[in-house]
C-alpha cells in the first residue's frame, strides 16, 4: 500500500511492524525465562511489550487484541508482583499466549482468515490464573516485591514502612506531553478508578496573559489518591508519557497535605527535552524504548543513550535501489578503467593510483549496502521455537529446544525464503525424528528429546543445522520402502549417502504414514526445492540410534554470487560456482560424442554424461568434436554429476545479480543475469535446469522411438 | 509522438512512453528466444530485452546494422528496448487525425497498430506499446 493512498493505512504499517518487533522482544524475554536466565528486568520488557501492544491496538480499535493483551497483562503483572511463581509450566503458558498475540495481530492486519477460536483456550487459561492470583493475591507473601513503573524503580528501603493506601502523587507536565497529544484529564480518569482521587491543580507558574504562550505547560497538579492499588498500578497509567513530565509518586502515611517523605519521593529522569533519543522514541514505540532503555532497579538517572541502539526503518526496495547504484558504479568503475588503459596510461600514474582508491571504495560501499540487507537469524530462530512447541504439544513428545549462532546474519532475502523449509524441517524432526518418550526410556535416553537449531559461518557461506538426538535414519527400511514405491530396483547396491537422498526424491513424501521412520520425508523435495531456490545445498548425516543432523549451507547473500564466467559460441555466461565441482580440458578421444544423442566421457573412471551447453541454449549446432573444449563437472543433487561442454573458461568472480524483467517470462535454463565489467549483459544459468531440460528431452525421444 | 523508421515504414510511439534512446550495442542472445527477441542489454544497471521491430511486425529477416537505434521504452511498468532503423522526428498529431487501421491492409503488424494518421503526406503507424512488449516466453517453447 502506498503511503500516499491513506494516512491511516500507514499508520497500521507502523504498528504491524512494530507489532512485530515488540512480540519478537517479548518472545525472547519469555525465552529467556525459560532457560532460568531472566532478571527481574527480563519481565518488565515482556510486560511493555505486551502493554505497548495492547496500547496500539486500542488506538484501531482492535478489540480482539486489547482484550487478549489485557489479560495476558494481567497474569504477567501478577508474575511481577511476585504472586505468582514463573514456573516452567507457567512460563510455557505465557510463551503460547505470546503466540496467540502474534495471532490475533495477524489476523487483525490479514483479516480475520484465522479460526477465531484458536486463541480462546490459552485465553481462558490465562483468565484462570489471573483469577487464581486474586485469590491467593498477598503481597506479603515470601517474595521481595518488585515495584516497577515508568522506566524507573523506586528504592525498595522506604516502602514496607509506609501505609500503602495512600499516595502523592506529583505530575508536571512538560510541553511536548501536550505536543504528542496526551491529555493529563484522561491520566486522571485511569487514576479515579483505582480509588479516591483528589486533585490539586498548582498553577503557580502561570504567567500573565500577555506573556502565555500557547503551546507551553504551565500547570502542574498535586494528587492524593487512597487506593488498595499497589505503587505500579497507579504508575501504570502514567507509562505513556514517561519522560514527558515531571513525576512523583509518595506514599504518604496520613492523608494530609504535609510534604511527601523526601527518602520515599522519586523524581524520575529530569525533563526529558534534553535527551532526543528518548522523546523520539516515545509514542508507538514507547514500549519498545522503553524495553531498551530500561534502568536497573534503584537506578534513577536517564538511561545511557548507547543502551537505545538508532534504528531507522527503511523499505527494502530503498536499500535495493541503493544496491544497484552501488553495482553501476563498479560496473562503470570497470568500464572506466578500461578506458584509461585503452588511452595507454601507465600503471602506477596518478590516474591509475587513484582508480585503484576508488575501486577500493567501491568495493567498500557493496559490502555496506551488502550488511544492511543482512540481519541476525534471531527473529527466525524465535519464530521456529514456536513451530517446535507446537509440534511439541501435537506429537506429545516433550522436547528440549535450543538455538545456536542467532547472531549470525545473513541477508533478509534468504531468511524470509528459509522460514518455510526451516519449518518443515523441525516438525519433521519432532514428528519423526524423536522417538515417543518410551521408546526413548528403552534406549536408555532422557525422555525430552533434544533439537537443536544453529548457524555458523562457513567460507563465505552460512551453515545452518537441524539436529535431534532421535532414532535416525533406518536406512534398511528405507531402502525397502523406495524399492516398494519402485523409486530404485530391488537389486541396486547404494550406499549410506545415496540412501539417505532417497529422502529428497518427490515420491518419497507420501509415506507419511506408514511408520514413525520411513515418513520422515514428509515434503523433503519440497525443503530441497526451496533451499536450492536460495542458492544452497542440503545434506542429511544421520547415526542410527544416535540422531540425525540436516545441514543446510547457504550463501551469505542474493544480491552477489560467485560465479565461474565461461563462453559458449562468443557468448560469455556465468555458472554458479558452488555449483561446479571441477573442471577439465577434454581431448578429442575422451569423450564419446554423439550429436543429437547421449554423449558421454569418463572422468577418472566416473561415467558422466555431456551436455554441450551451446547446444543445450540454442547458440548452434551440437558440435562436432570435443576436442580442445572445457568441461565443467556439475554437482547435481541426488543424481550423478554431469559435465557441461564451454568454448572457454575465463575466470572467477563475484558477480551482482540482475533479476531478468517480468518482461521475459521465464527463461529456461537461465536463474537470472548480470552486467559485466564492460557493460556487457551475461546470462547466469542454471545447470540443475538445464540437466532435467536434458533428461527430460532424452526420455521423451526415447519414449518416441522406443 | 516519436516517429521512427523501421525499414521503410514510418511508426510512432508516445513520447511519453520514451524513456531513452540510444545507439546500437550488442545485446546478449537468451537462448530459445523467438527471432524478434534479440537478446537482453544494460540498461543503466538494468537488463532489458531487445525486442527486434523490424521481425516483430513481420518482416522474415532483418540484417543488423551498427546505424540501428534503440528506443527504450517503459510500458505497463516494463521496460524494454525496441529496435529500429532510425529515428525521425518528434510530431505533435491531434487525436482526431488517428484513424483507424484499415482492415483490407493486413499483414503481421496489423495486431501491434493502434491507428494510422497522415502527416506530412507520409503514413505514420501508431504502436501499441503493450501488443508489443507483452511477455515474451509464452511464445517461445
Amino acid at each position: 500500500m502506498r503511503a500516499s493512498d491513506d494516512p491511516m493505512a500507514e499508520l497500521r504499517a507502523t504498528f504491524n511492524g512494530e507489532c512485530e518487533d515488540l512480540i519478537e522482544a517479548a518472545q525472547s524475554g519469555l525465552l529467556a525465562m525459560q532457560e532460568g536466565s531472566a532478571d527481574a528486568e527480563t519481565l518488565n520488557e515482556v510486560f511493555r511489550a505486551v502493554h505497548s501492544i495492547k496500547g496500539g491496538a486500542g488506538a484501531f480499535a482492535l478489540e480482539e487484541v486489547v482484550a487478549f493483551a489485557h489479560q495476558f497483562e494481567t497474569v504477567l503483572d501478577s508474575v511481577r508482583r511476585g504472586a505468582l511463581r514463573p514456573d516452567p509450566d507457567i512460563v510455557l503458558l505465557l510463551l503460547r499466549a505470546c503466540d496467540g498475540l502474534s495471532d490475533l495481530v495477524t489476523a487483525a492486519r490479514d483479516g480475520p482468515a484465522n479460526d477465531p477460536g484458536a486463541t480462546a483456550p490459552v485465553l481462558t487459561e490465562l483468565q484462570d490464573l489471573a483469577v487464581d492470583d486474586q485469590d491467593e493475591d498477598d503481597p506479603g507473601a515470601g517474595f521481595q516485591v518488585t515495584k516497577l513503573s515508568l522506566n524507573v524503580d523506586a528504592p525498595e528501603a522506604a516502602q514496607p514502612d509506609l501505609d500503602p493506601s495512600s499516595y502523592q502523587i506529583d505530575f508536571t507536565p512538560d510541553d511536548v506531553l501536550y505536543a504528542l497529544g496526551n491529555e493529563p484529564l484522561f491520566l486522571f480518569r485511569a487514576l479515579a478508578e483505582l480509588g479516591a482521587l483528589e486533585v490539586s491543580p498548582d498553577i503557580a507558574a502561570l504567567p500573565e496573559i500577555e506573556n502565555f504562550v500557547p503551546g507551553k505547560s504551565y500547570v502542574g497538579w498535586t494528587l492524593h489518591l487512597s487506593t488498595a492499588a499497589s505503587e505500579a498500578e497507579i504508575a501504570e497509567p502514567f507509562e505513556f508519557v514517561d519522560g514527558l513530565c515531571r513525576l512523583g509518586i509518595a506514599p504518604v502515611t496520613a492523608p494530609t497535605d504535609g510534604p511527601p517523605d523526601p527518602a520515599a519521593s522519586r523524581e524520575p529522569a529530569p525533563p526529558n527535552a534534553s535527551d532526543p533519543d528518548r522523546q523520539r522514541a516515545i509514542g508507538l514505540t514507547e514500549g519498545a524504548a522503553g524495553g531498551a532503555s530500561a534502568n536497573g532497579p534503584g537506578t534513577l538517572s536517564p538511561p545511557p543513550p548507547a543502551t537505545l541502539p538508532a534504528t531507522v526503518r527503511v523499505g527494502l526496495d530503498r536499500i535495493d535501489n541503493l544496491g544497484n547504484l552501488v553495482g553501476e558504479m563498479i560496473i562503470q568503475h570497470a568500464m572506466l578503467a578500461q578506458s584509461i588503459a585503452d588511452t595507454g596510461s601507465t600503471r602506477g600514474s596518478g590516474v591509475s593510483k587513484n582508480l585503484e582508491k576508488l575501486s577500493g571504495l567501491l568495493r567498500e560501499s557493496q559490502d555496506c549496502v551488502m550488511t544492511i540487507r543482512a540481519q541476525p537469524l534471531k527473529s527466525l530462530f524465535q519464530r521456529m521455537s514456536r513451530i517446535v512447541r507446537e509440534a511439541s504439544a501435537a506429537a506429545e513428545k516433550p522436547v528440549r529446544f535450543s538455538t545456536e549462532g542467532e547472531d549470525t546474519e545473513i541477508d533478509k532475502a534468504v531468511i524470509a525464503g528459509l522460514a518455510d523449509p526451516l519449518m518443515h524441517m523441525l516438525r519433521n524432526a519432532v514428528d519423526h525424528g524423536l522417538e515417543s518418550p518410551e521408546v526413548r526410556a528403552a534406549a536408555g535416553k532422557p525422555a525430552e528429546g533434544s533439537v537443536r537449531l544453529s548457524a555458523t559461518h562457513r567460507s563465505g557461506r552460512v551453515l545452518i543445522e537441524v539436529t535431534d538426538d532421535g532414532g535416525g535414519i533406518d536406512r534398511a527400511k528405507m531402502f525397502d520402502t523406495a524399492v516398494a514405491r519402485g523409486l530404485v530396483s530391488a537389486n541396486a547396491d547404494l550406499s549410506e549417502a545415496e540412501i539417505d537422498s532417497l529422502l529428497f526424491l518427490p515420491g518419497f513424501s507420501t509415506a507419511g504414514e506408514v511408520s514413525n521412520l520411513s515418513g520422515r520425508g514428509v515434503g523433503m523435495d519440497v525443503v530441497r526445492s526451496a533451499i536450492r531456490s536460495l542458492g544452497g545445498r542440503i545434506a542429511i548425516r544421520s547415526e542410527h540410534g544416535r540422531g540425525t543432523t540436516f545441514s543446510v549451507s547457504l550463501p551469505l547473500t542474493l544480491a552477489v554470487l560467485d560465479g565461474m564466467i565461461i563462453e559458449v559460441a562468443g557468448e560469455r555466461l556465468v555458472l554458479p560456482v558452488h555449483a561446479i565441482i571441477e573442471t577439465l580440458t577434454l581431448s578429442n578421444d575422451a569423450v564419446d560424442l554423439c550429436p543429437g544423442g547421449k554423449s558421454l566421457t569418463t572422468v577418472r573412471g566416473q561415467i558422466l554424461s555431456v551436455l554441450d551447453l551451446g547446444a543445450e541454449l540454442g547458440y548452434r549446432a551440437p558440435v562436432e568434436t570435443a576436442s580442445g573444449a572445457q568441461a565443467l563437472v556439475i554437482a547435481l543433487d541426488g543424481a550423478a554429476p554431469i559435465a557441461l561442454l564451454a568454448d572457454a573458461i575465463h575466470d572467477q568472480r563475484q558477480v551482482v545479480i540482475k533479476g531478468l524483467q517480468g518482461g521475459f517470462g521465464r527463461v529456461p535454463g537461465v536463474a537470472a543475469a548480470t552486467i559485466l565489467g564492460d557493460g556487457q549483459v551475461a546470462l547466469i544459468l542454471d545447470p540443475i535446469e538445464i540437466a532435467a531440460r536434458a533428461a527430460d528431452r532424452t526420455a521423451a525421444q526415447f519414449s518416441s522411438t522406443g | 509522438m516519436l516517429s521512427f523508421h523501421v525499414g521503410n515504414q514510418n511508426y510512432a510511439v508516445d513520447i511519453l512512453s520514451v524513456r531513452k534512446i540510444r545507439g546500437w550495442s550488442k545485446p546478449t542472445l537468451l537462448p530459445h528466444a523467438p527471432a524478434y527477441l534479440r537478446g537482453v542489454i544494460n540498461l543503466r544497471g538494468s537488463v532489458l530485452p531487445l525486442i527486434d521491430l523490424a521481425i516483430r511486425l513481420g518482416a522474415s529477416e532483418n540484417r543488423l546494422t551498427h546505424r540501428d537505434v534503440i528506443i527504450v521504452v517503459r510500458v505497463d511498468g516494463l521496460d524494454a528496448g525496441l529496435l529500429v532503423s532510425a529515428v525521425s522526428d518528434i510530431l505533435t498529431l491531434q487525436h482526431d487525425a488517428l484513424q483507424p487501421a484499415p482492415g483490407t491492409a493486413v499483414d503481421g503488424a496489423t495486431g501491434f497498430i493502434e491507428g494510422m494518421a497522415v502527416h506530412d503526406g507520409a503514413i505514420i503507424r501508431l504502436l501499441d506499446l503493450s501488443a508489443v512488449v507483452r511477455p515474451q516466453y509464452g511464445l517461445a517453447a
